[in-house]
């Protein structure tokens, strides 16, 4: 027994515990369950549901657990360690009283509930309460209550558990929610019941114990029993979230998030959640070819030979722009393709951002979150330069906030003033700011210079323009400056915006010797000086730029790419196909397959391995694990399922050589995300990020016009 | 109680008067900067008795002042029922029905409010505006039963020992705008005794221990036998008070005096 920990009897047997635990989390430690509803690890506690109540030997009566630190027991009168009950009959019979009172008000309305059989209620009273019911007075009911598109209320199921409230006051920052009246009367409600106005509104689905908040877009489609369930990651932004797809019958019916404590905690953004209905709507199924202006539907082999004709020609004239939700296998084989035909033009950076290199003169780290996102925990100065992460990466910024609001930590903003539910120190809107930061000798740049362990977080509005490379070097500078990169912390962070954007530029699908990048592409497009544009899913890009090249887009949705397209080459959603995507942090992770690609639609690396073969350039795999194969021996970074570097070669990095040395214009750093439900064609697809978008643009002219 | 919702029509905008103003400044003088929220209650409260109701464009200027979330405001106004959330009458009358009111007659009152003001409910406010009612658990004025509490712009005061002649005539008297003492109707001091006088304290033969009555105890360990020695020492106590009536009369203003004085000792120690 160290200072920290503490001996206890559980039931009869000795444990060691962490003074600072719970007797709800000593019991856990020691293999015991316990049932709760208003306790949850990460949210703070409550101690309302009773529901965990133990025995505690010498007390003259049951405590919550959840609200009583093992610190506080007391050992018995003859120097025994001190001992709790979570069997005893006394933790039996508490429980059945809880459960009963909680029944009390709460309707049978199972069958028609939404949340039956995954509801904490329903089976917490078949483990933990009596058999039957000894009340027969009327119940009370509750006026529904409207929180929005997204949540669907049916609060008379409401046990005034408060997870909703706290997780909204908390972790996403948004003190809207909150329980009105008192007694039986309490409610749970918005402010006039207003739509929740946060990105990370949807987790208050999962925190419900009971079926009171549950998802409007799949309200009774389908039971928990009947779906498929695929552990998969999500591309809406690069924060990679890990979630869990459910599927039946080759439709994507919702998405659940799952624990990765290093990566998203338990939390996904609204986006991530209610995409999947975009999933179904707009899709590419088929090849389609324009002929008289008009896209008309071909045949895989007629459209084969189109590209294959068309890639045939001069390689200097061709161009290849990659999008934002490639997985890493597709591009890869999309690379070897170019590289074999000899076409140096491609480029994976669609918004035309100033980072990597093919040629290996910029270090890995001078495009990841090198501090990593679990890093944040231990930042004490936090300084964000031309990014919004409530917008770009909504889990991320959840994150800062609960360092915000667990320490001292600082915060300090260039670029937009914008409300990122944490309070923080704006420098200034200008890259100017940055680069004459380090001369400061007062206010932000002191806080940094003290810190242990600063971060700056570089987004892609600082980066993603004409001044990428200088902002990146002013940003570097500062970095050395402050001494944020040391002998075990790298707090030298870019935050991308794009899933695919690591992942491409660790495997180089960048312009080569000669080649142009996007923006010199889509010049020469409109200057005639390249013939064939291919679009690997890149709908971000002005199309209007693409001149009257002929435009070949392999992509699964028929958004802007496809409109402009003169060649479809239908291709797999995220959720379809098995792969590879490298989170911001530099984290491969792996992605599963949880339906099958809409009608003719194939993965993407399958129609580069089929186009190679027209061109008489085969490629050298014909299966996904060959293909990984090479993958990983051109860069084993991909191998690595899960690891994020962090601080790993931190000795040979010096942050201060990144990008080029100029000047930076004073003109203000812009969010890349300004409609944050309309970032990706999966999510332009969706009626409810449209409903959402709506209604966020209505909040914000509210406030243009208050 | 029941389900308390934010009244259907509300004003526009809400601004504290100058005197609120300084009531306001008063609180939140009381709090330091970073605990403001503190003040909600107070702050809530005198917009009450500045609109006789708190309006939801109330509640977002308190959260404003005091910031917080509206949300949090929202909270606070539903969980304290003191809090009126839609506008009552110029007089809102609060009937004590509990059992000491109710047994001295609460339910003539409650008539006669039903009958002058009309339904029981705060927000139901009588035909010239003037009043509202509602009934209320006890607000611990026992002694006086019945009464009532009525709240105005002057402030909130008991009205007690009340018929329902009374609290008519008291109605009629507030309608004509006109102040009515607060108190007991009856004009008796507090709850002193109904009755003029109750020679209570001024019985010299509880302060010189001559009515003072050995009891057994009931528990005690002392058999009945031991009793006797406490049944003769009665008559010792006996026997000295006798002697000492029998004292010329002359005696009997002495004997008072210590009396007399005791409460007067008593006030001192005080």
């Amino acid at each position: 027994m160290t200072e920290n920990t503490r001996t206890i009897i559980i039931d009869g047997d000795e444990v060691t515990v962490p003074q600072d635990y719970n007797l709800l989390q000593a019991a856990e430690a020691a293999g015991r369950e316990i049932p709760r509803f208003c306790y949850h690890e990460r949210l703070s506690v409550a101690g309302n549901c009773r529901m965990c109540l133990v025995e505690l030997v010498g007390a003259p009566k049951p405590v919550a657990s959840c609200a009583f630190l093992v610190r506080d027991m007391r050992g018995g009168p003859n120097g025994e360690p001190p001992a709790m009950r979570t069997l005893s009959p006394l933790v039996k019979k508490a429980r059945e009283g809880v459960m009963e009172f909680l029944l009390i008000n709460h309707p049978l309305d199972c069958p028609i509930c939404d949340q039956g059989g995954e509801c904490d209620l329903q089976d917490q009273s078949l483990m933990y309460g009596r058999a039957g019911s000894r009340y027969a007075e009327n119940k009370r009911a509750v006026e529904e209550k409207y929180m929005g598109p997204l949540i669907k209320t049916i609060m008379t199921r409401c046990i005034q558990c408060t997870r909703c409230v706290r997780f909204a006051t908390e972790v996403a920052g948004v003190p809207e929610l909150g329980a009105i009246g008192r007694g039986e009367d309490m409610e749970i409600t918005t402010y006039l019941e207003q739509s929740m106005t946060s990105e990370l509104s949807g987790n208050v689905i999962d925190l419900c114990p009971v079926g009171a908040l549950t998802s409007r877009p799949y309200a009774f489609n389908a039971r928990p029993w009947e779906l498929n369930k695929t552990e998969t990651i999500d591309v809406m932004d690069a924060q990679g979230a890990n979630i869990r797809v459910d599927s039946r019958s080759g439709a994507v019916l919702r998405i659940m998030p799952r624990i990765h404590d290093e990566v998203n905690e338990e939390w996904i953004s609204d986006k991530t959640r209610f995409v999947w209905d975009g999933l179904g709507r707009q899709r590419l199924d088929r090849p389609y070819a324009r002929k008289d202006g008009r896209l008309t539907p071909i045949g895989w082999d007629e459209a084969l030979d189109i590209a294959a004709k068309k890639l045939s020609g001069e390689a200097a004239r061709i161009g290849a722009i990659a999008g934002d939700l490639n997985d890493v296998e597709g591009l890869k084989a999309a690379k070897d393709l170019f590289d074999a035909l000899g076409v140096a033009s491609i480029d994976a950076r669609q918004d035309g951002a100033r980072i990597g290199a093919r040629d290996g003169s910029s270090p890995r780290q001078s495009y990841l979150f090198n501090s990593t996102i679990a890093g944040i925990d231990q930042a004490d100065a936090i300084l964000i330069v031309g990014a919004n992460p409530r917008l770009e990466a909504p889990v991320l910024n959840a994150r800062i906030r609960q360092r915000w609001l667990n320490s001292d930590c600082q915060i300090g903003v260039i670029g937009e003033a914008g409300d990122l539910t944490y309070p923080y120190e704006h420098l200034g809107a200008g890259a100017d700011v940055l680069a004459g930061l380090p001369k400061k000798r007062s206010g932000f740049i002191k806080t940094l210079k003290d810190a242990q362990r600063p971060m700056i977080i570089v987004g892609m509005g600082a980066l993603a323009r004409p001044d990428g490379a200088q902002v990146l070097r002013a940003a570097g500078e500062l970095a050395k400056v402050v001494g944020a990169v040391s002998a075990n912390w790298n707090g030298f962070n870019v935050l991308h915006t794009a899933a695919s954007r690591v992942g491409a530029l660790d495997l180089g699908f960048l312009p080569g010797e000669g080649g142009r990048d996007t923006h010199a592409i889509l010049d020469g497009a409109g200057k005639g000086e390249v013939d064939t544009v291919v679009l690997l899913g890149a709908d971000e890009i002005d199309m209007e730029r693409l001149g009257k090249a002929f435009v070949i887009y392999v992509g699964h949705h028929g958004d802007a790419g496809a409109q402009r397209a003169d060649l479809i080459l239908p291709s797999a959603a995220y959720t379809e196909k098995n792969g590879l995507y490298v989170n911001t942090e530099g984290r491969a992770q792996l992605a599963l397959r949880a339906v099958f690609p809409k009608g003719e639609a194939k993965e993407d690396w399958a129609i580069f391995r089929a186009l190679s073969a027209r061109l008489n350039k085969t490629l050298p795999y014909d299966d996904l694990n060959a293909l990984r194969a090479a993958l990983i021996e051109e860069n084993p970074v991909f191998g690595q399922i899960d690891h994020a570097p962090g601080a790993e070669g931190v000795a040979d990095f010096d942050p201060s050589t990144l990008g080029e040395a100029g000047e930076v214009s004073d003109a203000p750093l812009r969010s890349p995300v300004t409609n944050f439900y309309m970032t990706n064609a999966v999510a332009r697809a969706s009626k409810t990020m449209a409903e959402c978008s709506a209604m966020a643009l209505a909040a914000t002219r509210m406030q243009a016009a208050e | 109680m029941s389900v308390r919702r934010l009244a259907k029509t509300q004003p526009d905008s809400f601004a504290f008067s100058k005197d609120s103003e300084a009531k306001v400044a008063f609180w939140m003088n009381k709090y330091p900067e970073e605990r403001k929220a503190s003040a909600v209650i107070p702050l809530l409260w005198i917009a009450q008795k500045q609109d006789g109701w708190v309006s939801e464009p109330a509640m977002r200027e308190i959260a404003a002042r005091c910031a917080m979330p509206y949300i949090r405001v929202y909270e606070v106004a539903t969980f304290y029922t003191m809090f009126n959330l839609e506008p009552v009458g110029e007089h809102l009358i609060q009937v004590c029905g509990t059992t000491p009111c109710w047994l001295r007659g609460a339910d003539g009152l409650k008539a006669v409010c039903e009958k002058r003001i009309g339904k029981k409910g705060r927000g139901n406010i009588s035909a010239d505006g003037k009043f509202s009612w509602e009934e209320v658990e006890c607000l611990g004025a026992c002694s006086n039963a019945p009464m009532v509490q009525i709240s105005n712009q002057d402030g909130d005061f008991y009205y007690e020992d009340l018929t329902p002649e009374a609290l008519e005539a008291m109605l009629d008297d507030l309608a004509a705008g006109k102040t009515v003492e607060h108190g007991p109707v009856t004009r008796r001091h507090a709850s002193e005794p109904v009755k003029a006088k109750v020679p209570v304290l001024e019985d010299a033969a509880l302060f010189d221990g001559s009515a003072a009555k050995a009891a057994p105890l009931p528990h005690s360990a002392r058999p009945a036998s031991k009793a006797k020695p406490a049944s003769k020492a009665r008559p010792k106590a006996a026997d000295a008070k006798p002697a000492a009536k029998a004292k010329p009369a002359a005696k009997t203003p002495a004997a008072k005096k210590p009396a007399a004085k005791k409460p007067a000792v008593k006030k001192k120690d005080d």
